[in-house]
């Protein structure tokens, strides 16, 4: 459908910035639109994640969740936003000060740099490198700089412990998170995310790819989960050990810039998963079912994606609430002794598969 | 080869256990209508505390305003923090015999801690735990509570 595609909105908003400023200026204002914009989708956004993963958690423990600000409590996580723009920036005093102030951003601005490579709808995508995947992976990786800088700055043996647990959990599971999407690298013949999105016209390659792809898609929701830090896999901040683990030493801004960090790291997982493995903004089609693929054409790439996205979101939401936290052996034997075997017996599966044409 | 076999199965085992408390969860999830949360200052119409539920002692009364205390003072001693005093008095019976009975059954509600031996002591059963539990009141001195209605008297056939 050409009147969900962004790509003549752009173009348009482009060549008209062209024509009415000087080349330097009009690339600086196009900066600013794209910025601006990511800031305010991933602000939202990281609000409602909130907020659904306060709901999704009270549902699963057979709760209702927040009610009071707001019908049904909608208003809650702007009331705890604003509670914590007031707060007090408190600084251990033997903290290191520009480490200390530096790894809020570290951790954020990784998590910008991911969202950037992201493909939402045809045309709305900032950045559609050739190498997407790989950019993706490494960017999303300098996060743990930040929360081991985080954790080292704050002069804290909580914060200290938190952060050496996440280093050696993110690091391990990096490797799980990597080859998992080059299973489907080798599968769709490319690494830029249009050209992935664009190969599931068809049928999506977890449909495509069959037991393979099923395969690297639920080590990829394991490793991912466990990328992000979060539950059965957040011993990084373990409550009942280490307080809050990195952040114990954060307030006010600075810890909220660790909490959007962690929901958009959500949001970066989830949409990996559902571009690579669940054909990201494309509709849903079946081979030869005509009508069914018009109908489903009429809903707009952008419903879809954010669909699946969510869709993904629950899932892993549904781990975090339905799983006990793993104790740190626990973690390091799941992955060096399970993922990482099994996926590289995957990976040799989807080679085959690919060269014997055996897929869909 | 054998270790291996065993390998494969702990896998599929590991991710069966998991599905199974993922399908407990989702059926939590899925039955919202079996939440347990109380809305509560909006409900306090409809809420129904449940039976074991300790509120405070009460002395259920018939409608002849007639008790079941004797004024045995079982009670007084079973409390463990001194939150009942038994008040009673003599009285001549028509037959002509002098008899002790009730004359005020004193609680104090803000120093009862609810444990329940009172009413467990009780011979007569003339005390039991209430459900209301919105005591909050301005004054310290509304707490002490006189348990038996004036004019209230113990009904007929109680052993004592």
């Amino acid at each position: 459908m050409d009147i969900y595609n962004f790509t003549t909105l752009t173009h348009n908003i482009h060549t008209g910035l062209a024509q009415s400023f000087a080349p330097w200026l009009a690339t600086t204002i196009e900066w600013v639109i794209v910025g601006v914009a990511y800031l305010l989708f991933v602000a939202l956004f990281g609000l409602f994640l909130v907020y659904a993963e306060r709901k999704v958690c009270a549902a699963f423990q057979q709760r209702l969740g927040p009610m009071r600000v707001g019908k049904w409590g909608l208003l809650q996580t702007i009331a705890d936003f604003i509670k914590l723009l007031m707060k007090e920036l408190i600084m251990p005093r033997k903290a290191d000060w520009f480490l200390y102030n530096l790894a809020p951003f570290i951790v954020i601005i990784a998590s910008f740099l991911a969202i950037a490579a992201l493909p939402f709808a045809p045309g709305l995508q900032s950045m559609d490198f050739d190498i997407g995947v790989f950019y993706l992976t490494a960017v999303s990786s300098v996060g743990v700089i930040g929360i081991l800088l985080a954790g080292w700055s704050s002069n804290n043996k909580y914060s200290l412990i938190g952060a050496m647990r996440s280093g050696a959990q993110i690091l391990s599971y990096e490797l799980s998170v990597s080859l998992s999407l080059l299973t489907m690298v080798v599968f769709a013949g490319t690494m830029q995310f249009s050209a992935i999105v664009e190969g599931q016209r068809d049928a999506w390659f977890i449909f495509s790819g069959h037991i393979p792809a099923i395969i690297a898609f639920v080590v990829f929701l394991i490793a991912g989960t466990a990328e992000t830090n979060r539950g059965p896999f957040d011993l990084a901040e373990a409550e009942s050990e280490l307080v809050a683990g990195f952040h114990t030493e954060y307030s006010g801004i600075k810890f909220a810039m660790f909490f959007l960090a962690e929901y958009i790291n959500l949001f970066i997982i989830s949409a990996v998963a559902a571009t690579v493995f669940l054909g990201g903004w494309m509709p849903l089609h079946f081979g030869n079912l005509e009508s069914f693929n018009h109908v489903m054409d009429f809903i707009p790439p952008v419903i879809w994606f954010f669909g699946k996205v969510l869709f993904v979101i629950f899932v892993i939401m549904w781990f975090k609430w339905t799983f006990p936290r793993l104790r740190v052996d626990q973690i390091l034997t799941l992955e060096w002794k399970y993922l990482l075997p099994i996926n590289l017996v995957n990976i040799l599966l989807m080679a085959l598969v690919v060269l014997t044409k055996f897929h869909f | 080869m054998k270790s291996f076999i065993e390998y494969i199965v702990s896998i599929f085992k590991g991710v069966w256990t998991l599905l199974v408390g993922m399908k407990v969860t989702a059926k939590y999830f899925f039955t919202p209508w079996n939440n347990v949360t109380q809305q509560y200052p909006e409900n306090r119409d409809t809420l129904v505390m449940f039976d074991r539920f300790r509120g405070e002692v009460i002395m259920p009364h018939t409608e002849n305003n007639e008790h079941l205390c004797t004024g045995c003072g079982i009670c007084e001693l079973n409390c463990p923090n001194g939150s009942i005093e038994i008040i009673s008095k003599s009285i001549i019976t028509p037959e002509g015999k002098k008899k002790r009975i009730i004359d005020q059954h004193i609680y104090h509600l803000g120093m009862c801690t609810l444990c329940n031996l009172c009413v467990k002591a009780c011979p007569t059963g003339a005390i039991v735990m209430g459900q209301k539990f919105e005591h909050a009141v301005w004054d310290r001195a509304l707490l002490t509570k006189v348990l038996n209605q004036p004019g209230s008297k113990i009904a007929e056939g109680v052993k004592e």
